[in-house]
């Protein structure tokens, strides 16, 4: 009986953050997609760089220009998809004090973070598509598609998502201990460059590169979920990587826990 | 339920105590104005009260509850409104904010219908709902800003500054509105100004603070008595050429109109001399402005 009362009270909380960030981004159509064009630039200049490597015989390591095209067109679906601002923001909501209103309220804050990423999701997403479609055009991308990948991806897309969120969420909080926040984002970004599967499919890394991958958060909120649907996976690895996910999603909700309850007390110290 | 508000609170920062061994009770339903001049400690207290704040020590009881503990059950019930902070978001118009917070608080619409048609009301809010926030003016920005944060009819209100920056009329209406929420709801409600005329309309009893540390707590009246020990004469006399300083400290005097300050033991005589001696158009006996008694029990600490 508590549950769904608590669930129903979400669900209408979530359904509000959708239309306030609707109709404030409705204000800001351009900047909107100047950030949706440059979050999908990045992914573009990489499939360019790869597919013309791999123009010549054998391709690299056997991936071929087709290859690099769909790994590149369905990682930007993936990386939009995942993506985060908020290590941008937390730092000014402390300063400026108006996260102060929302710890007066009776949810917990992360909520209308979630709600407010889908919701700027859900409204670019129409333009990300028409992007990957015109990029398939170009590129003439092959790929393994068959029905259990595209089954199989969309839950290890919300489990990247969730991972991704809750990192970022996280690190982002680290705003109420230091001032220099840009310094802690710029190691995060090039570490997600390397082990998500960003700058190279992980399978051209050499091995004990991979290794290391594979027991870091990076690479199951990027990579994975792409070489899933592409078919590059067994099922058994699929499996496996989704547990990896389940596992990385519990270690990171603990650790939002912990690091929101000890950063609100030093927030509650100092004042703002 | 209605448990009285009870804070007891010390509280430390880096050796520098913004608030000291402050202590005092609110009873339910009161109205208390809450003065020191800036850097007193006001906001701190009241985010203290709010749980936005932990102190280093003391205790502190709101509703029964520990505010810091920022328990959903405690947040519901109250809110705390800063005239120099927004939580409206500022592109879109106020009403999608308060169906946000509708969402937020868990109001049934019924409820919430019914306390937005109130506010809507008291507040002349009907036009300024539809337009983006940033569209508004300051006055009617912060009306919208009251009105979200009563939304949920909550029993303890906390008010900082909510008139600041604000014309005559605006401050007035804005007045007005809290005394007649406090009467309809009942609600305890903590204000600091920097206006007097706040205070003296809505506040029977004041708690004045300096420097962290409680000066006086106790009516509006009682603090005029405590910490003036004088009266303001006003005569008005044909022209300024009069020497009335053998009569008390002449304070100004513009086209006769002379302000003297005399001891409060001597009004009596003094003013009876003044008749007595002197073309007397008009007299008058005041006690001083509530400013200048404010402005002098912060002095009187300073030196």
């Amino acid at each position: 009986m508590k549950l769904p009362s608590r669930l129903q009270g979400l669900l209408s909380l979530y359904t509000q953050q959708f239309k306030t960030t609707f109709a404030s981004m409705v204000q800001y159509r351009a900047s909107l997609v100047i950030w949706t064009i440059s979050a999908i630039l990045e992914p573009l200049v990489y499939l360019i760089v790869w597919s013309t490597a791999a123009k010549g015989p054998g391709g690299v390591q056997g991936y071929t220009a087709q290859d690099f095209a769909a790994y590149y067109i369905a990682l930007m679906i993936v990386n939009q998809a995942t993506y985060t601002w908020i290590m941008y923001e937390y730092e000014y909501r402390i300063r400026h004090g108006s996260l102060s209103f929302a710890l007066l309220r009776p949810v917990h804050p992360i909520h209308a973070d979630i709600a407010d990423n889908l919701s700027s999701k859900l409204i670019t997403l129409p333009l990300v598509l028409a992007v990957a479609a015109i990029l398939a055009l170009l590129f003439h991308p092959s790929a393994n598609l068959q029905p259990w990948t595209v089954a199989a991806f969309i839950p290890a897309l919300v489990l990247a998502f969730l991972l991704r969120f809750l990192i970022e969420w996280t690190l982002a909080l680290a705003a109420f201990w230091t001032t220099r926040v840009s310094a802690i984002n710029q190691v995060y970004f090039v570490l997600m460059l390397f082990f998500s599967g960003q700058i190279a499919p992980l399978a051209l890394l050499p091995a004990w590169l991979q290794g290391i991958a594979a027991v870091l958060p990076f690479h199951w909120m990027v990579g994975f979920p792409v070489e899933l649907l592409l078919g590059w996976l067994t099922p058994r690895q699929a499996l496996e990587g989704m547990g990896a996910q389940a596992a990385w999603l519990a270690i990171s909700l603990l650790l939002v826990r912990l690091v929101w309850r000890a950063g609100v007390r030093v927030y509650s110290a100092v004042g703002a | 339920m209605r448990a009285a508000l009870k804070s007891l609170v010390r509280r430390r920062v880096q050796d520098i105590p913004a608030v000291d061994r402050l202590s005092f009770d609110l009873a339910a339903g009161e109205m208390v104005g809450f003065l020191g001049p800036n850097g007193a400690g006001k906001t701190t207290t009241l985010k203290m009260l709010a749980g936005l704040l932990h102190p280093t020590a003391g205790e502190c009881r709101v509703l029964g509850h520990i505010p810091w503990k920022r328990e959903r059950e405690f947040l519901r019930r109250i809110t705390l409104v800063m005239g120099q902070r927004n939580q409206l978001v500022w592109d879109i118009p106020a009403a999608d904010s308060f169906e946000l917070n509708r969402a937020i608080y868990r109001l049934s619409p019924a409820d919430y219908h019914r306390t937005l048609d109130e506010l809507t009301e008291l507040l002349e809010l009907g036009p300024l709902l539809k337009v983006p926030v940033r569209n508004l003016s300051l006055g009617e920005r912060m009306k919208c800003e009251i009105a979200i944060a009563l939304l949920h009819r909550p029993q303890v209100v906390f008010l900082d500054e909510p008139t600041i920056g604000l014309d005559v009329t605006m401050q007035r209406r804005i007045r007005a509105f809290i005394e007649e929420y406090n009467r309809r709801l009942g609600a305890t409600v903590l204000l600091t100004s920097h206006y007097m005329a706040d205070v003296e309309a809505l506040c029977k009893r004041v708690v004045v603070i300096h420097h962290g540390r409680l000066m006086f707590d106790g009516d509006l009246a009682g603090l005029v008595q405590q910490f003036t020990a004088h009266k303001t004469i006003v005569v008005q006399l044909e022209d300024c050429q009069a020497d009335l300083h053998p009569y008390g400290e002449v304070l100004s005097c513009e086209a006769g109109r002379f302000t003297l300050r005399v001891p409060k033991e001597r009004t009596a005589e003094v003013t009876g001399r003044l008749l007595a001696n002197l073309p007397v158009i008009d007299l008058l006996v005041e006690d001083p402005p509530i400013d200048e008694v404010i402005d002098r029990v912060f002095t009187q600490e300073a030196s």
